[in-house]
């Protein structure tokens, strides 16, 4: 029963969403959009254009995007919480090779998480993307060896002094030049394609790839843990 | 067969597993295996994200959609029972 409630409602969603298809191939940019292609590298100096919307234009709808996977994140930990005086069994251990490759990897995927956020407007991607790779690494460190528990108190603060920084970042624009944000006249914006330019951009978006880094690993953690948990008491 | 009809046979191929895989996710009584699907269906998204020319779109597909929130989706599976229950 439940799969074909399913079925028909996925149906459904293909019928409505087969009379977007038109809107979705659209021939010509809109006003706002032509004005982000053809200002957009003047305006903010940054090579990846996508980022230039996201951090700089669109910056405080990417505030609220961030202030929602606090809260749900926050929402889960509340939820989830280690229940104290709770005998836990040991889970059976990853073997030698996980635990080696795992230890191997680490340092590699976090690199790398770190460059696609450092990059982020010079090169797709950006914090988002960076730091979800550098929460796959930890992932990988906790699978490895259940034992291990990150320093949540760290985690706590990197996240929190990261948003501050984003906030911070925004309220300089609004006391140098009168807008939140703004880029121009806050920071030097350099030359176009090199690593330091853009002006605050790459700032905001290394903030915000340590905020959902730390964010998502302290989620992983506090599931993988409370999964453990369940095992034991049942 | 010219080169572009070519690429429009695979995104088409790409179009087709992304449809079975999201009617497996729906489907499947198992929900390990309907985890997977959902994962493949991400993955197979992202690709066609990044045939269209949008790379960053598909980064964040295939680091989240496919990668953490199907582990998400495995742990919590963990948490709770292996199969859809209420018709057994």
């Amino acid at each position: 029963m439940k799969q074909i409630v399913s079925l028909v409602a996925l149906a459904t969603l293909a019928v409505l969403l087969w009379h977007l298809a038109p809107i979705a191939m659209p021939s010509d940019l809109g006003s706002v959009a032509s004005h982000y292609v053809t200002h957009g590298i003047e305006d903010n100096r940054g090579s990846n254009l996508v980022t230039s919307v996201i951090v700089n234009y669109r910056g405080l709808d990417t505030l609220g995007e961030v202030t929602v996977l606090f809260l749900s994140v926050s929402g889960v930990a509340f939820v989830l919480r280690r229940r104290t005086g709770l005998e836990i069994l040991k889970p059976r251990p990853a073997s030698e090779i996980v635990t080696t490759g795992a230890r191997l990897l680490f340092a590699p995927i976090v690199l790398f998480g770190a460059y696609i956020f450092v990059h982020g407007h010079l090169t797709p991607g950006g914090g988002f993307q960076g730091g979800a790779v550098v929460a796959s690494a930890v992932l990988l460190l906790i699978l490895a060896d259940r034992d291990r528990t990150l320093p949540h108190a760290a985690l706590a603060w990197l996240e929190s002094l990261s948003g501050l920084g984003f906030i911070l970042a925004g309220a300089v624009g609004l006391v140098v030049t009168g807008s939140f944000l703004a880029n121009r006249g806050v920071l030097p914006l350099g030359v176009w394609t090199e690593l330091f330019s853009a002006g605050i951009i790459p700032v905001i978006y290394i903030l915000i790839g340590l905020k959902v880094g730390s964010e998502l690993a302290a989620l992983l953690d506090v599931m993988v843990h409370a999964a453990d948990d369940e095992e034991a008491r049942s | 067969m010219n080169v572009f009809t070519w690429i429009n046979l695979v995104d088409l191929l790409v179009c087709a597993v992304i449809l079975i895989a999201a009617v497996g996710a729906a489907v499947h009584r198992n929900l390990l295996s309907a985890v997977v699907f959902a994962g493949v269906a991400s993955l197979a998204v992202s690709f066609l994200f990044l045939r269209l020319s949008a790379p960053d779109v598909a980064m964040t597909e295939a680091a989240i959609g496919a990668g953490l929130s199907t582990v998400i989706f495995l742990i919590a599976v963990r948490r709770t029972e292996e199969t859809e229950g209420g018709e057994r």
